[in-house]
């Protein structure tokens, strides 16, 4: 059997191990970025577009400042003010939060798009503007097969997994995750405990286009330091299934974005694989894989995940 | 105000706002907005041939509007008709290509059919698991548009590849293309715009006078009463996707039909997102659809002009996205709008 001794190849390699974290750690910003969000009440599929504008944004600081890490950490506040818009709209005026959310993966998508030519010359990528480069774990990296897989590893990926232990004592075991959960499960009761829904929920939209922002500069300057047009490509969306999944736990979420940076990796060495020897022309079939297997989960397993009571439903607090 | 104005007004401003906004942003990377708008006039109104690319552009995006928009009335958010227009101009293609030395009274309605279909069992998938698993159609009809993206380019690369250069399929035969209306320059004004006007005429009666119709909107104002008044709700989520999706085919349909002859891989570029857009300036309303559509078309098609003047043709989706953000927050343009007669 060919397949099965390609698949030996594949997961027997440590290089595909550190493949699925590189892989997954974008979509585990965003997806702990969804899991804030609708913690308090509030459906954000823009994670795409802020994404997207985070990508983009480190790529642009990098550029005039000349140092990556400036880029990572600036394009924070700036996917914090893009995913202001979705939460003034949605909170304090009440709008559709869905079609807001797509308002900004639009905008995103232009803006984007838009500057590339005042800013670099050039419409459709950017120039090369450096990337964080990999660090090398004293200890790890001496351990047989764990030293070749996470042994030197892009901080980044190490700080988004420790996002995750983050986000879960945050929303569990701290007074203010308690009120995030009470304004998402029922905001009435919690308004009148004392709690003020509408700045606990600008907390959780602000802290998802925080998150999101470093998924996408992660995409950008993390891994391939340039921006290429619309180069989140729907891991946006990938995070929100993830977040689903994980119902609606950043632990949870960690567990699916993993499975989904698996099936990434796992298309990419299968369509690379000189024993398979796949033929140009059938490449592009390998890229649904991870988007067929986020719809085979998500129908397969919604019925078991439970929403917050209260995300997605716009509050109006009575005179 | 009535409830009819409004749905009016709202639109009306937000693309006022939105133009404005716009303005701004064009003066930040030093251009002149005033050039750049006169430019996006006169490249989608300033003669016969600009006006004819724009009739073109609108089109597949009447068809994509309503798919959106009918969804919306059922209470569903279709943000799959782009992989829909896909699959019905992939099954148009394959179709039409065989319709050597069939007449056109019968190649053109079977090529039709066949990218209806291909658009509805698209839409259909996302239908079916919303109704059996509960899973949510934003998720699932954005994976499926993914996936037909990814389909569509194996098969023009791959099995339906022909000539080189730009990945292309073969042409469909003579008797399944859309006759012109009339042909300007270059510019073929396909009759395929009739058949679009003709479709929002029909979702409309659909719509406003018949049971189905009824219970669509039933459904979609209130699935729980819709139920208790004996609507069956998975019925009717499956077959709004399906209809849905069957526009949004159409859509791509003529796309092959009338304008390109064949599938390319560029298809939709964005004409599925764009329905987004339209259904909500329309209103979800088909007549508001069409005008929609036609606003749309004209940015697109103005757009290109305005590069040469030196602004970037993405200026549009900022507008669009603009729009969309003021009607999904319809109480911000209605607080702006009323500011002057009842203080706050």
């Amino acid at each position: 059997m060919k397949i099965l001794e390609v698949l030996w190849n594949i997961f027997s390699n440590p290089l595909f191990y550190k493949l699925t974290l590189t892989a997954s750690t974008p979509l585990l910003f965003a997806s702990l970025g969804g899991v804030f969000s609708e913690v308090t009440g509030v459906v954000n599929i823009a994670l795409e577009g802020i994404m997207l504008l985070g990508a983009f944004s480190s790529v642009v600081i990098t550029y005039y400042t000349g140092n990556v890490w400036l880029g990572f950490l600036l394009s924070i506040p700036i996917g914090i003010g893009f995913s202001w818009f979705h939460a003034w709209a949605s909170i304090k005026w009440r709008g559709n939060q869905i079609v807001s959310a797509t308002a900004l993966i639009l905008v995103a998508q232009g803006l984007t798009g838009f500057l590339m030519e005042p800013i670099f010359g050039q419409p459709g990528q950017t120039p090369y503007v450096g990337r964080i480069e990999e660090i090398t774990l004293p200890g790890i990296s001496s351990i047989p097969f764990i030293g070749e897989a996470i042994g030197t590893i892009s901080p980044i990926v190490l700080i988004a997994f420790a996002m995750v232990f983050f986000a879960w004592f945050l929303i569990y075991k701290t007074p203010l995750g308690l009120r995030m959960r009470s304004v998402g499960e029922n905001p009435e009761a919690a308004d009148t405990l004392g709690v003020d829904v509408f700045k606990i929920r600008y907390f959780g939209v602000l802290m998802s286009g925080a998150l999101a922002s470093m998924g996408g500069a992660f995409l950008s300057i993390g891994e391939v330091g340039n921006f290429r047009e619309l180069m989140t490509g729907g891991r946006g969306f990938i995070a929100l299934a993830a977040m689903i999944l994980g119902n609606w736990n950043p632990i949870g979420a960690m567990w699916a974005c993993l499975m989904f940076g698996m099936s990434e990796a796992l298309a990419n060495q299968l369509q690379s694989s000189p024993i398979l020897n796949v033929p140009a022309t059938a490449k592009p079939l390998f890229n649904l894989f991870p988007f067929v297997v986020t719809l085979v989960v998500v129908a397969g397993l919604i019925g078991r995940t439970r929403p917050p009571a209260a995300d997605g439903v716009p509050y109006e607090k009575e005179e | 105000m009535n409830n009819r104005v409004w749905s009016f007004l709202v639109p009306f401003f937000s693309v006022i706002i939105a133009l404005l906004i716009a303005a701004v942003v064009i003066i930040l990377i030093g251009q002149n907005p005033v050039i750049a708008y006169k430019a996006m006039i006169e490249g989608a109104f300033g003669n016969i041939q600009a006006l004819a690319d724009t009739v073109i552009k609108t089109t597949p995006l009447i068809l994509t509007g309503l798919a959106v928009g009918f969804g919306f009335r059922a209470g569903l958010f279709n943000i799959g008709a782009e992989g829909q227009m896909i699959m019905g101009g992939i099954l148009a293609t394959v179709v039409g290509m065989h319709m050597r030395g069939i007449p056109p009274a019968l190649a053109i309605p079977l090529t039709m059919i066949a990218g209806m279909l291909g658009g509805a069992a698209w839409a259909s998938i996302a239908g079916y698991l919303k109704a059996k698993t509960g899973a949510h159609e934003v998720v699932s009809t954005i994976m499926l548009n993914w996936i037909a993206t990814y389909i569509s380019s194996y098969l023009i690369t791959g099995p339906l590849a022909v000539g080189s250069g730009t990945p292309k399929s073969p042409e469909i035969a003579p008797s399944a293309k859309l006759p012109p209306i009339v042909t300007v320059g270059a510019l073929e004004m396909t009759s395929g715009i009739l058949i679009s006007i003709l479709s929002a005429v029909v979702i409309y009666i659909v719509l406003e006078k018949t049971k189905t119709g009824y219970e669509v909107k039933a459904v979609g104002f209130n699935p729980y009463a819709a139920e208790y008044g004996g609507i069956n709700i998975s019925k009717n989520i499956v077959m709004c996707m399906a209809i849905s999706g069957a526009l949004a085919g159409l859509a791509g349909a003529l796309e092959v039909m009338g304008l390109h002859h064949r599938f390319l891989g560029t298809l939709s570029g964005g004409k599925g997102f764009d329905g987004i857009s339209i259904a909500l300036i329309g209103q979800n309303h088909p007549i508001g659809i069409i005008f929609a559509s036609f606003l749309i078309a004209a940015l697109r098609t103005g757009s290109s002009n305005m590069q040469f003047v030196g602004v970037p043709k993405h200026i549009v989706t900022i507008i669009q996205g603009i729009v969309i953000f003021l009607v999904a927050a319809d109480r911000i343009v209605k607080t702006l709008l009323r500011f002057r007669k009842v203080k706050r």
